[in-house]
């Protein structure tokens, strides 16, 4: 078991090290807004998810592309802007998508597809299907409007949704303390009537309580809250770290680094086995980025591809239209 | 004499015998159900899609039909359920959302530009977006500020989205019907006042695919397009300008986004001059692209005249007296027209025929 999850987050956790490693080389050309010290998170409440449900998450999103299954080449090769990537070079890293996997989607806007996935519970609840959803999303998207809207529609209509709310506590540079009046994000969630529970970033904790909550989700209690807390290590966007800017320190992140689940599992493994597992990652990384690197760009007949399906009624006022009217 | 005025679809010859007559507002809600009855994909939401008034009639029966889970009234949460329309045509169903006014739509602009549009590119067409946006815009009765914008223009600026604006009850029903089929989102675009229109309309459903504009009137002269309601004022102008000899080609452009610019060309390069008149504000409107867009293609081929009308460059009075003049009537229309056929300020304004005034809506709402 630990195995296992120590694989996941460790990969995680490396592949965005390399991601950090190699951006200053320019050769991946889509801000990247990294999950370090957060993987625990993604990695957490997927355990307890079922192949078919389904995610939305953000743009902070390699941590749940990767814990769902998404394919490393494809999101490494989508990061290049390359043809081979999870949407040929058209989403970038903001917008990852794994259909096969149940990944739907993420925005570049805060708090924007806590709807989507509400629509897509009330998808899945028309057709009485047994998946649920997890939307994922940051504390600051807690103070969009969406938020509220999409909370009181879930209870309305008792959708099967999870609500996972990543609370790191900064919005870019903001901590919540200048940005709510009161912290209480799990209130907030109770007052719209739906179980809300804070849980600290340990990982077995999180499995543990994920499990239950998604049980009476998909028993059709209707949506359910987790608030985890986490912490970002560097920078808002970009590879690098922002402590310098002044409106944090580094005492703040310190027990978040002591406490950091991937270093706590790498402890439980037996050193042999942790090598082992170590280098496979590292093999599968080496992989997937010299998969970006071999990958061609796209055609440049790709640019008004994907506009509508029928792809005549792009800017239809500079071409002939009409072929297909009755 | 003149002919009662009902503006009718040009037909292809296989329909050159409809029957029935139908209103607009009948018309909308006759393509949801037969929609709904085809595909169990298809659901409506919206404010008060579900309550007695039914949106003047355009949801009416449906809930009967089909049930609470099909049709529903939302919560005032227009941002969150137009994001919800998207995630449930992400799981493959077929959303109509319903906005009574298409102002409220500013209050979504997020889910629709920033999600909706860009969903199918960004996801390299891995996945659709079968959506359909129902908005009306509001005329007269001190509608105001609020209640009556036209904001197509808005959505014609973003690729990704279509845009359809039907002026008859014939293409109301087809329109939605293609609305509801398509896998792209479409924003179907209703003006209040087109609700009242009676007209033939088939029984058995049809689409009236994107991207094809109609000729409603043919003429030598000047080719006049007429957006949604202003399609009716329009072909009222056509009669002021036959009774001093002017003969106007008038156009509906049906699709907003795909718009049909050879047929409005082809029009043009014909008659040499061309009105746009919309029911929105000319800058950066539809207007302003569609002369934009004739004046690249024609540039160098043929001489030509353009003119745009539309809402006065301000925000709409509710008093009558000024709303009046705040928007395009068959008479200001027509007086454009002349102007430009003649290139000459003629002072023209044709006398006021009680039948080709507006009539049908009394408020209060």
């Amino acid at each position: 078991m630990s195995a296992r999850l120590y694989r996941l987050l460790y990969r995680i956790r490396r592949v965005e090290e390399e991601i950090a490693r190699v951006y200053p080389t320019d050769r991946i050309r889509s801000p990247v807004h990294l999950s370090i010290g957060q993987e625990a998170v993604s990695v957490g409440v997927c355990e307890a998810l079922e192949p078919r449900d389904v995610v939305f998450g953000t743009y902070r999103g390699h941590a749940l592309y990767l814990a769902r299954g998404g394919d490393l080449r494809r999101m490494i090769a989508e990061l290049y802007g390359k043809a081979t990537g999870c949407t040929k070079g058209k989403g970038g890293s903001m917008h990852l998508i794994a259909p096969e996997r149940g990944v739907m989607g993420m925005s570049a806007v805060v708090g924007t597809t806590i709807a989507n996935a509400a629509g897509y519970a009330y998808a899945l609840k028309f057709r009485r299907e047994p998946a649920i959803i997890a939307s994922f999303f940051g504390d600051g998207a807690t103070e969009e409007g969406v938020f509220a809207e999409t909370l009181n529609f879930a209870v309305l209509k008792r959708l099967p949704i999870l609500f996972v709310c990543e609370n790191n506590q900064y919005a870019i540079h903001t901590h919540q303390s200048r940005r709510q009046g009161t912290p209480a994000i799990c209130q907030r969630a109770r007052a719209f009537g739906m179980p809300a529970e804070q849980v600290d970033g340990d990982l077995t904790g999180l499995i543990q309580r994920a499990r239950e909550v998604v049980a009476e989700v998909r028993a059709g209690g209707g949506p359910a809250f987790l608030e985890v807390m986490t912490y970002r290590w560097r920078e808002h966007v970009g590879p690098g770290f922002d402590y310098h800017l002044g409106f944090r320190d580094e005492g703040e992140a310190a027990p978040w680094i002591v406490a950091d689940p991937v270093a706590r599992l790498a402890a439980e493994l037996r050193p042999t086995e942790r090598a082992r597992i170590e280098s496979e990652v590292a093999e599968e990384i080496a992989d997937a980025f010299a998969f970006a690197e071999a990958s061609p760009f796209p055609a440049a007949a790709e640019l008004t591809l994907d506009v509508f399906k029928e792809e005549h009624h792009v800017a239809a006022t500079h071409r002939e239209a009409g072929a297909e009217c009755w | 004499m003149l002919q009662p005025l009902t503006v009718r679809p040009a037909r292809s010859a296989g329909e050159s015998r409809i029957e029935r007559t139908l209103s607009y507002a009948d018309a909308i809600r006759e393509a949801a159900d037969q929609e709904m009855a085809r595909d169990p994909s298809v659901i409506v939401f919206g404010l008060d899609v579900d309550d007695p008034k039914a949106i003047q009639g355009t949801t009416r029966g449906l809930l009967d039909t089909y049930g609470p889970e099909r049709v529903f009234g939302t919560p005032l949460s227009e941002d969150a359920m137009t994001g919800a329309a998207v995630g449930m045509a992400l799981a493959g169903l077929r959303p109509i959302h319903v906005h009574i006014r298409m102002d409220f739509l500013l209050l979504a602009m997020n889910q629709l530009v920033n999600v909706a549009a860009k969903t199918r590119y960004m996801y390299s067409g891995q996945v659709h977006l079968p959506l359909v946006i129902r908005a009306m815009i509001g005329k007269s009765w001190g509608q105001g500020a609020q209640h009556s914008q036209g904001l197509h223009s808005f959505f014609m600026h973003v690729p990704g989205l279509k845009v359809v604006a039907p002026a008859t009850p014939f293409d109301a029903k087809g329109c939605l019907a293609a609305a509801v089929r398509d896998d792209d989102p479409v924003l179907y675009v209703e003006h209040r006042l087109l609700h009242f229109q009676q007209g033939p309309v088939p029984e058995a459903p049809y689409a009236v695919r994107p991207g094809k504009a109609r000729v409603t009137a043919a003429g030598e002269d000047i080719t006049v397009v007429g957006i949604s309601w202003m399609q009716v004022e329009c072909l009222r102008a056509r009669h002021y300008l036959a009774e001093i000899g002017i003969r106007a080609e008038v156009i509906d452009p049906v699709w907003l986004s795909p718009l049909d610019l050879n047929t409005i060309a082809e029009s043009v390069e014909k008659t040499g001059r061309l009105l746009v008149v919309d029911t929105a504000w000319t800058c950066c409107g539809a207007s302003a692209e569609i002369v934009a867009a004739v004046g690249e293609r024609l540039q160098g081929i043929r001489d030509l005249k353009l003119k745009r009308l539309g809402f006065a460059p301000t925000t709409c009075p509710t008093t009558p007296s000024l709303e009046e003049l705040f928007y395009p009537n068959a008479r200001t229309i027509a007086a454009a027209a002349r102007n430009l056929v003649e290139d000459a300020d003629t002072g023209w304004m044709p006398e006021e025929r009680p039948e080709l005034q507006e009539v049908a809506f009394r408020g209060p709402f």
